[in-house]
């Protein structure tokens, strides 16, 4: 993702007194990206309420999946308090561990896309097996994203020691991670966890 | 962001870098200029090829019903998407931005240049879809479903793809574009600038922008789930359907759920075109008429109160849908609230010619005329957000006549006046004045005789989107006058457009030289130290700001404008009390 | 200056024109004159407004235009007069907004003794079902909708046995009582809208909507969709035709119900009359949605000097257009394409009796003859 380079670009830059802009450019983006997984949950949830409402199986693979990418976003959490405290070694061992972690999750939500199917959940098989695809899929691909400007990341904390914008970079990643993570969680609710009938109410009280 | 530091800024010296892959904010606001230009053309064309279809029915042959419905669709979507949005942000947006702000360039200037070509992408991938099999999509610029993705409407097939997969694209492009004008404006600004003394242009494209980032979302949602729809056989919107007489395998989709997705973009996107317009058309009516604008935090307070507001009116355009009926109440409640706000606008327009000293210069008739049109798309917005009004109404001509003015005419009026307040900017040479006189005067009440009778059919009850009106017992023949009259103005105001396009290329080379700023105005981007401005806008210095964006014929001062960066002490800033208060000393009065 | 006096002008063109316009609201003919108080409110408020800011901005063009030695003047700030003209704007709309909100409180508030009857759109037709003697609608679903069944009424539910169908584009209401329409949608949205009615709500497929309203006048009031339904949307064409309550049940006594088979339309005309069965037929069937009788470019061949004439298909093959390649056309039209044209034509089931009227409507849109006439 090309937010992390411009990013780099701007991380010497900074006016003097001013934040750099890519903290804020990052907040901006996690906030569009929000409102999109919250329109797409409104429709979701909208169409729970109807009577022909059939909830996927739960496989055990969801919370093998969950468990890589808490891993992953930990492992970046690690990157970037050794960056801070300047230890290179540990900051590019935890970016490095993060990302594959990551690249688990994802080979891990294909192989519960693979189950699924053999299951006879497709994607046009119900409403509930619709949404689940979409919108797993939708967050596989913003985290393909962020494995971009991770790729990028790793690139550019490889050879040097810790600088500012190395470290900033290292910070980036780690949010967008947490996000991620994050976002991936209260999917994980509303897809499996919390019953359609709790969601409703809550919705409809609200 | 620091010029000095900059590894990033290399002055780029081949053709190629300087001038197409360009990360210069000035040359990718130019791209999406002339792209935004270009495709809207294309749908010039095909408005005017659906007048002839209105106007002269069944005279000229190759527009079948499939045809004219193709022409309706894309003129509506290229015209408010592809044209006004990008041409406000991705054009105005990008060359004013920066300089307006004062600053060096937007702060991600790879992703600027990314978020041009991934715009071009989106066009080229519409535009493919004249060449597939099936022609473009013929659902409405609305694209509701069933209908945009079921046989009996053109372009179901290919066309229904492309246009969605196109929207996605541009999508994309405008949060990358967003992104930037949001932290651009946040971050970037000069010293001195806070944000009580941007100008308003630079108020109506921020806030426009994070509506943008806002609202998008919402349709990229909506598309994405009908392009499911379409192609992999999901039931989103899809309920149970026998379509030309077979049960097709949908089962339980809503396709009201995508009327609201779609309105929850639609309706911001109509703000997302008016704001930035708003914004314009006050500098160029407080710059040509040498006043202050009336109100400048009312017009701040305005802009924001409309965009925040515009997120709780979208049902409006479906008191007639078949939704929950009570949502009636509340969305033509806020509705007429907007109203509020919008009409303060126009007010603080009108007052600041009151004791003014008005130049009719070309971008100045732009400007008035865009007053004159908005207010009639504005009151008769109104009539249709007013619930019980809109039944009626619905679904007619007096809708079409409503947001042609609203948002059609009146933001291109005021695209017109900026391109031609701005366009000595952007190439050190004045517009002609002749030709733009020529323009403005066709294109004002050619706006007047095609619309302005149009509500009138409209309240006569013709509905829109049609082919052909044939043995309607209750449209009187004089409809079919009316329709030929205003398909001939629009004809005439179609081909005046290529007076405009003459005089773009042909001052761009012969055009009489502006010198820095032939307006006098006290905005930034006039007091640049080259013109042209340079790569990297400010020579070696960025400038400093000492006042507000509007100080015109302050008393006791020799000229009657003193730009922003001008230290000298008195101006609006001393004469009133308001802004005082408003604007924070940092980095005032140092001389 | 220039600028001025054609804001002017422009101003006293609108208010002429508006008052000279021959357009205007058709005249009404339902209960919801409400609705038309409510639109002159506003119309008057509106053009209050339209007046007065016109007129402000030319005088201050004509007062304010630049003159040499003259500067404009640096106003303060004034808030007093933003609270003012705020203000006023906000009565302006309360007294527009509020009696919108009554009217619209009534709107969708029908009457309990209203008349229910249902209208089903289809691409590009409209049809109508009674509730018979028991009062209420059977129910009905999509999977039962068939050439046979074109209203998909579940055949084993008994409320539906007695439903009067109205399998053309034609139905009668009777005048002065509370009406409430039922929508249903088989395909994509429609919108009923019968503008002197001027209520109106969308049919969307997967539900039901409704509205209502009370006729107030006798007359053949013409049907409209107004929500773009696909490429033969501007002819998706119905008719009301309001009267007196005893001939409405006259005219409904007369219709089918759906357990006696009430799925089509009686052909009994012969000779002359024949053509001019076939026209109805074609009108109420939705067929000149897509084929036109004179010859202009529709969805569909235009039945203009189509008998007889040989028609090249799809394939590159030709074909002469007789009673038998007539007949397939309408039965199984996907069987033969002619070249050029979508294949987007639903199945439609005629008797032969009807066919045979179609066929001898045709016949007199076309100066040819078929050498050897087939029969359908």
């Amino acid at each position: 993702m090309s937010l992390a380079q411009s990013a780099r670009h701007d991380a010497g830059g900074a006016r003097d007194g001013m934040p750099s802009a890519g903290k804020p450019a990052l907040w901006v983006f996690m906030g569009v990206v929000t409102v999109l997984f919250a329109q797409f949950l409104h429709a979701y949830i909208v169409r729970m309420g109807y009577a022909d409402w059939q909830r996927l199986p739960t496989l055990p693979t969801v919370w093998l999946n969950t468990a890589l990418l808490l891993l992953s976003s930990a492992a970046l959490q690690w990157a970037q308090v050794a960056g801070r405290h300047g230890r290179r070694a540990g900051m590019r061992g935890g970016l490095f561990l993060g990302g594959v972690l990551a690249l688990a999750f994802l080979a891990g939500q294909l192989w519960l896309w693979r189950q699924l199917t053999a299951l006879d959940y497709v994607i046009a098989s119900g409403p509930a097996s619709s949404f689940f695809y979409l919108l797993s899929g939708l967050h596989g691909i913003h985290l393909i994203g962020g494995l971009v400007a991770w790729g990028m990341t790793i690139r550019r904390v490889g050879h040097n020691d810790v600088t500012a914008d190395g470290l900033l970079a290292v910070e980036l990643c780690a949010r967008y991670w947490h996000f991620l993570l994050a976002l991936w969680l209260v999917l994980l609710g509303l897809l499996f966890i919390v019953p359609p009938a709790t969601i409703l109410a809550i919705c409809s009280s609200a | 962001m620091a010029y000095s530091s900059a590894e990033q800024h290399h002055e780029p010296h081949s053709f190629w870098t300087r001038y197409v892959w360009s990360q210069d904010h000035k040359v990718i606001a130019v791209q999406y200029t002339i792209t935004a230009i270009a495709v809207g053309m294309v749908a010039l064309v095909l408005s005017n090829l659906m007048r002839l279809q209105l106007g002269f029915p069944g005279r000229f042959a190759f527009i079948d019903a499939n045809h004219y419905y193709q022409y309706v669709t894309l003129h509506g979507m290229i015209m408010v998407v592809y044209l006004l949005t990008a041409l406000f942000l991705g054009g105005f947006g990008n060359y004013l931005i920066p300089l307006m702000v004062g600053a060096r360039d937007m702060v991600f200037p790879l992703l600027n240049m990314l978020s041009y070509w991934v715009y071009l992408l989106a066009v080229l991938v519409l535009m493919a879809s004249f060449f597939v099999p099936g022609g473009p999509t013929g659902a409405g610029w609305t694209l509701y479903p069933p209908q945009s993705i079921l046989p009996g409407t053109p372009g179901s097939d290919w066309g229904i793809i492309l246009m969605l997969v196109s929207l996605l694209i541009f999508i994309v492009a405008a949060t990358m574009g967003g992104l930037n004008y949001v932290i651009t404006v946040l971050q970037a600004r000069t010293r001195g600038m806070t944000l009580m003394r941007m100008p308003l242009t630079v108020w109506g494209i921020f806030v426009a922008t994070i509506m943008a980032l806002l609202a998008f979302p919402s349709l990229f949602v909506s598309g994405v789930m009908l392009l499911f729809d379409k192609v992999l056989g999901t039931s989103f919107f899809m309920p149970a359907i026998v379509s030309m007489g077979q049960a097709l395998s949908y089962k339980g989709g809503s396709p009201i759920l995508f009327q609201h997705l779609f309105w929850f973009f639609g309706h911001p996107e109509v703000y997302i075109v008016a704001l930035p317009a708003f914004g314009i058309v006050s500098d160029l009516i407080s710059t040509h008429s040498r006043k202050k604008i009336f109100g400048y935090h009312m017009m701040v307070w305005a802009i924001v109160m409309i965009g925040a507001l515009s997120f709780v009116v979208w049902a409006h355009h479906m008191f007639v849908s078949g939704m929950n009926p009570y949502f009636g109440f509340f969305f033509a409640t806020t509705t007429l609230i907007i109203a509020v706000p919008t009409a303060i606008k126009v007010y603080n327009w009108v007052l600041t010619l009151w004791h003014s000293d008005i130049h009719l210069s070309v971008p100045m008739l732009f400007a008035i005329g865009f007053i004159s049109t908005f207010l009639i798309g504005g009151l008769t917005g109104l009539f249709l957000g007013n619930v019980s009004v809109d039944i009626p109404l619905s679904n007619t001509y007096f809708v079409v006549a409503h947001f042609h003015m609203v948002m059609g005419v009146s933001p291109i009026l005021v695209i017109f006046g900026g391109l031609y307040h701005w366009f000595p900017k952007v190439t050190g040479r004045l517009m002609n004045e002749t030709l733009g006189k020529l323009h403005f005067w066709v294109t004002f009440l050619g706006t007047y005789a095609i619309y302005f009778p149009m509500h009138y059919l409209g309240i006569l009850g013709m509905p829109r989107r049609y082919y052909a009106y044939d043995n309607y017992a209750f449209i009187p023949a004089s409809a079919q006058q009316l329709n030929a009259f205003i398909t001939v103005a629009a004809l005439i105001v179609g081909v005046t457009q290529l007076v405009f396009l003459y005089n773009l290329v042909h001052s761009t080379f012969r055009g009489r030289p502006a010198g820095s700023n032939p307006w006098r105005a006290t905005t930034l981007e006039w007091q640049t130290p080259e013109t042209p401005p340079g790569h990297g806008n400010w020579g070696a210095e960025q400038p400093e700001v000492h006042r507000w964006a509007y100080d015109y014929s302050v008393p006791g001062m020799a000229q009657d404008f003193v730009p922003q960066n001008s230290a000298v002490a008195g101006g609006g800033d001393d004469h009133d009390q308001t802004v005082v208060k408003a604007a924070p000393r940092r980095g005032r009065k140092k001389t | 200056m220039a600028l001025a006096i054609v804001l002017m002008a422009l101003v006293a063109a609108a208010v002429l024109f508006h008052f000279l316009s021959p357009w205007w609201l058709t005249p009404l003919a339902s209960n919801w004159g409400q609705i038309d108080t409510t639109l002159m409110i506003t119309l008057a408020i509106t053009g209050a407004f339209f007046i007065a800011i016109n007129l402000f901005i030319a005088y201050c063009l004509i007062r304010f235009r630049q003159r040499d030695g003259h500067r404009a003047a640096h106003d303060p700030e004034n808030k007093k007069l933003e609270g003012w003209l705020t203000g006023l704007t906000a009565v302006g709309i309360i007294a527009m907004l509020a009696p919108g909100l009554f009217v619209y409180a009534a709107y969708i508030d029908p009457p309990a003794d209203s008349l229910v009857f249902e209208a089903v759109g289809q691409q590009w037709q409209w049809r109508f079902r009674f509730p018979g003697r028991d009062g209420r609608l059977g129910v009905t679903d999509s999977r039962f909708v068939s050439a046979e069944n074109p209203l998909g009424l579940a055949p084993n539910d008994p409320r539906g046995q007695d439903d009067v169908l109205i399998l053309n584009s034609e139905v009668h209401l009777p005048v002065g009582k509370p009406i409430k329409v039922l929508l249903r949608s088989q395909d994509v949205l429609h919108d009923f809208y019968v503008p002197p009615f001027r209520a109106r709500m969308n049919l969307v497929p997967g539900m039901v909507t409704h509205f209502w309203f009370t006729p107030t006048r006798t007359g053949r009031f013409e049907i409209l969709c107004a929500q773009l339904c696909g490429v033969g949307h501007f002819n998706m064409r119905g008719y009301v035709v309001v009267e007196e309550p005893a001939a409405f049940q006259a005219w409904l006594g007369r219709q089918s119900t759906f357990a006696h088979g009430a799925t089509r339309t009686p052909v009994a005309a012969t000779g002359a009359a024949l053509p001019a069965q076939g026209k109805l037929l074609a009108q109420s069937r939705g067929c000149v949605a897509c084929h036109s009788d004179d010859g202009s470019a529709r969805v569909g061949p235009s039945w203009k000097g189509l008998y007889g004439k040989t028609e090249t298909l799809a394939d590159g093959s030709t074909v002469q257009v007789d009673p038998a390649y007539i007949a397939e056309s309408i039965r199984t039209p996907n069987a033969k394409i002619v070249h050029g044209y979508p294949a987007i034509m639903p199945p439609f089931s005629l008797s032969d009796p009807e066919l045979a009227a179609l066929i001898a409507y045709m016949k007199t849109l076309s100066d040819k003859t078929v050498a050897q006439a087939g029969t359908p």
